[in-house]
């Protein structure tokens, strides 16, 4: 049994080096991380993480993308779990169809269809909003999540299902009280995986905000772009973007990790 | 599953149908509508037909691109699919270091993308960066900006990294889901190990690894920022993927028609590899 | 088959460091006869599903042994115990066809493909499964799945005993009945050792010889169906078995008689006048009755569920259950009961006190 350690250690470590590798970036100053190859930072110094707290167009830009992410998750996962319901327990006109066109919304490349985008939010006056973003990445994360949850439904048996309306249980009642919980390891990730989606999806966040609503994401491009590449800073700033979707995982953990039991209503 | 017919499950389906299609009609024919068309900008269009598809169907640079995101997407899958499947079957199921891989494994996709692709960057540059440094300091002459293997080999090795947490986390969440009583089922019944990986965990999972598979296939289909900000398609353009050929076409020469037409065929192909993926494994669900 | 033995088994589940253990099987030493039916019955967590699976070995305890005829197994694992188990809800090999599950036990453990297609024929008509042997196990229903489950354990020639852990849970009610008629026929065509754990009396009753009653991880009598009906030495075991449970009263100790709302109620039989702690006496519903002269009571409510009815009485804040027979009349001023002496029984701290001719 010990041996298994090996090769999650392994992968671990593998992940573990880059992310490293930008921790220590951003304690260093640019011109040290241009200067050579240094396994530690020679001039340790806050000054990245500095700048990004007490500079208003950058943390704004983490509470911006955290507003829209959340908004998005939450309509997501909601809309999604009677959807995924009723193409995991219903067969229904149109229903193979319409399961794999969901998924299609993710198939084409995102590039030309910014300009769409722009027109139809501005059309309906949701520019630069967080409402704008939220909305618009239901396009991907919708079908994600409704896959997603019909994928851990249907490994619970129609069964339970059964059993609690022979016991007198309402639909409503039966959905919230006896299934949800049943199928806790799929909302957990469900929920990250919109989270995820949404959080780094950078091409629509930039193209529907401007001001007001400007995630992080595009707020790191443009330190890009305009003054070279500031390298300490890009990596004080992608350092902190780990945080928030490093607690939604702390948080569903426990969902992801504790499967369920069958059939115990 | 025996499913029973009610079409009464429409309105459990209507609030998804409402949001994506909002989402999707409107900005698809949009799409449709440049890709007949022709614009020297100036909101001026000229009807086209299909002249685009035809073009872009005939010319080499397309079947170029097209080859080598093939190529690209059969070697990630080839690599991240097994891998995740070993990791997610070798983490323990209970007990405290369970939240320390899953949090450790889940950084690397929280990432921005153009943050990944910069990071990478740095991280194989030959003499600032650690794999750069590494590999050269070890005899390896590595140069990921002159030499087209080292380019693909690192931005393969990005790739993995980024990821194949996605398909451990799934396939994990897939296994932690089979009740305790199958395998103690299987102990009684003197299975061995490679067994109850056969007839109890690999078919358990199958609905979560096709759904792993397949935003795998079209994520890398559709991969932009990563590769560009690390290589941007060179050196040359031997590591050009359709996206970035994409982007260079609609906005670099601002040919939103040819781009636009390009798009729609790149779905087309998506779209059909998948529904052939996804039929055959579903294939046997309904009897 | 084989006689199972259990020596001063005792089982906690491990705890967080610094904590007491909590023990969900208490000194258990109870010996299973070669051949038997036994049914396990008790409420939810009594325990009963920690000690089944000590028997099959997917447990082992934290203290004490247990002897497959009087040989030590329990460092042993399961698959040296020669053990089936049916669990709670079906467990199949959804891949394989009805026949490849049945026949898996067997292929695994090395059978010669021709002897496996004999055992699994054999098996498959004994449970009624032969027309489906080419399915695919995925698309049975729940109880052909349980079957299948049963199956697999029937298959194997060298099995020690079946375990059965509430096995009848996910299956219609009217299937049933059925098929805890099918186990009873198999038990009596082939003789292995059956242990059957459930939280349903009348499943426990019907299917089982002896019935183990447990009760918060201790077995509190052991005995066959008309002995715990009419003998129970436990409180719980009392209230647990029968429809409605007895009816356990407090009472006090007068001259060595239990007398209960100043009544004196002649138990039939001297008793201890040394004996203290909580005394209470039990009496079934079937033998309480109406009388002139006896407890005055309150009636709260009255059901009628055919052949009978239940009466509810309420004497002060004591609530009685009494069965009244259809055809009798329930008095409606001042009603008065009165308890059939020779079915009265004295508990004290919930155990029975015991009788001279029990």
């Amino acid at each position: 049994m010990n041996k298994k350690w090996i090769l999650p250690t392994l992968y671990i470590l593998f992940l573990m080096l880059p992310i490293y590798g930008l921790l220590s970036m951003s304690f260093k100053t640019t011109n040290e991380i241009l200067g050579g190859f240094s396994f530690f930072p020679q001039q340790f110094t806050l000054v990245n993480y500095i700048k990004i707290f007490t500079d208003p167009t950058w943390y704004v830009g983490y509470i911006n993308s955290l507003i829209y992410v959340v908004i998005n998750t939450v309509i997501s996962v909601s809309v999604a779990l009677p959807a995924a319901y009723a193409f995991s327990r219903y067969r229904f006109l149109g229903d193979k169809h319409l399961f794999f066109w969901l998924l299609t919304n993710r198939m084409a490349p995102p590039a030309v269809f910014a300009l769409p985008f722009f027109q139809l939010y501005s059309a309906i006056e949701l520019f630069d909003t967080h409402l704008a973003v939220a909305l618009a990445h239901c396009l991907f994360n919708i079908p994600l999540a409704v896959w997603i949850l019909e994928g851990f439904m249907s490994g619970v048996p129609k069964e339970l299902d059964e059993t609690a309306y022979l016991d007198g249980y309402s639909f409503w009642r039966f959905f919230v009280r006896i299934f949800i919980p049943t199928i806790a390891a799929g909302i957990g990730v469900t929920m990250f995986f919109c989270f995820m989606y949404s959080w780094v999806e950078l091409l629509l966040a930039k193209t529907l905000t401007s001001v007001s609503a400007k995630p992080i994401a595009a707020i790191m491009t443009r330190t890009a772009s305009t003054s070279g590449y500031e390298l300490g800073l890009l990596a004080a700033a992608g350092s902190l973007t780990l945080i928030p979707g490093a607690i939604v995982i702390y948080f569903v953990r426990n969902h992801i990790a504790k499967g369920f039991a069958l059939g115990r209503v | 599953m025996r499913k029973s017919t009610n079409q009464k499950a429409w309105w459990l389906v209507a609030p998804v149908l409402l949001l994506v299609a909002f989402n999707a009609f409107i900005p698809l024919m949009t799409v449709v509508n440049y890709s007949l068309q022709e614009t020297f900008g100036d909101n001026v269009f000229f009807w086209e037909g299909v002249s685009w598809f035809e073009k872009i169907l005939r010319s080499e640079r397309f079947h170029d691109s097209l080859l080598r995101q093939l190529l690209f997407t059969g070697m990630i899958i080839a690599i991240e699919v097994p891998l995740g499947i070993a990791v997610a079957l070798s983490m323990p199921r209970k007990g405290p270091w369970v939240s320390v891989c899953l949090v450790l494994m889940a950084l690397p996709l929280l990432i921005p993308w153009n943050v990944v692709g910069a990071m990478w960057n740095i991280f194989a540059l030959p003499d600032i960066g650690l794999l750069g440094y590494s590999l050269n300091s070890m005899g390896f002459d590595y140069d990921f900006t002159q030499q087209p293997v080292s380019a693909w080999m690192t931005t393969v090795l990005m790739d993995v990294w980024h990821w194949t947490s996605l398909i451990v986390l799934l396939c994990y969440a897939g296994l932690c889901s089979i009740p305790d009583a199958y395998y103690q089922a299987a102990r009684i019944d003197g299975a061995s190990g490679w067994a109850v990986f056969r007839y109890i965990q690999l078919p358990k999972m199958k609905r979560v690894l096709t759904i792993a598979i397949l935003l795998r296939f079209m994520d890398s289909f559709m991969i932009y920022t990563e590769p560009f900000v690390l290589t941007g398609g060179g050196p040359g353009n031997t590591t050009t993927f359709l996206s970035i050929d994409l982007v260079k076409i609609a906005l670099g020469q601002f040919d939103l028609g040819p781009a636009a037409a390009m798009s729609l065929i790149y779905f087309l192909v998506v779209l059909l590899i998948c529904w052939v993926f996804y039929t055959v494994m579903m294939r046997n669900e309904e009897q | 088959m084989s006689r199972i033995e259990f020596k001063d088994v005792r089982h906690a589940y491990p705890s967080a460091a610094g904590q007491a253990p909590v023990y969900a099987l208490k000194e258990i030493s109870q010996v299973w006869e070669d051949g038997g039916a036994y049914a396990l019955l008790g409420p939810s967590g009594c325990g009963k599903t920690t000690l089944l699976n000590i028997i099959s070995g997917l447990l082992t305890p934290s203290e004490g042994s247990i002897l497959f005829d009087d040989r030590e197994v329990t460092q042993l694992p399961t698959t040296e115990r020669h053990i089936a188990q049916v669990f709670q809800f079906p467990v199949v090999y959804d891949t394989m066809s009805v026949f490849d599950n049945l026949a898996f036990p067997l292929r695994n453990r090395g059978m010669p493909e021709p002897r496996v297609r004999e055992r699994v024929t054999e098996i498959a008509a004994m449970l009624d499964l032969s027309d489906r042997l080419n399915q695919r196990a995925a698309g049975l229903t729940a109880d052909g799945k349980q079957k299948i489950s049963l199956g697999r354990g029937l298959v194997r020639e060298d099995v020690n005993a079946i375990l059965f852990d509430e096995p009848l849970t996910v299956i219609d009610p009217h299937l049933k009945w059925q098929l805890r008629s099918k186990l009873k026929e198999l038990h009596q065509q082939i003789g292995v050792t059956m242990i059957y754990v459930t939280h349903d009396q009348v499943e426990a009753l019907t299917f089982a010889d002896q019935v183990v009653v447990m009760h918060d991880g201790a077995v509190v009598q052991v005995g066959n169906p008309i002995d715990l009906f009419n003998k129970p030495r436990h409180t719980f075991v009392g209230y647990f078995i029968g429809s409605p449970g007895m009816n356990v009263l407090p009472c006090k100790l007068e001259n060595g008689q239990p007398v209960f709302a100043n009544n004196l109620l002649s138990s039939g039989y001297p008793v201890d006048t040394d004996i203290s702690g909580k005394l209470e006496i039990g009496i079934r519903p079937e033998f309480v009755s109406f009388c002139d002269d006896g407890i005055p009571v309150e009636i709260e409510k009255v059901e009628d569920l055919g052949r009978y009815q239940v009466v509810t009485v309420k004497h002060e804040a004591e609530q009685i259950k009494m069965l009244v027979g259809e055809d009798q009349s329930i008095p409606s001023i001042s009603p008065q009961i009165q308890f059939d002496p020779a079915s009265l029984r004295l508990y004290c701290d919930d155990w029975a006190v015991e009788t001279p001719d029990a």
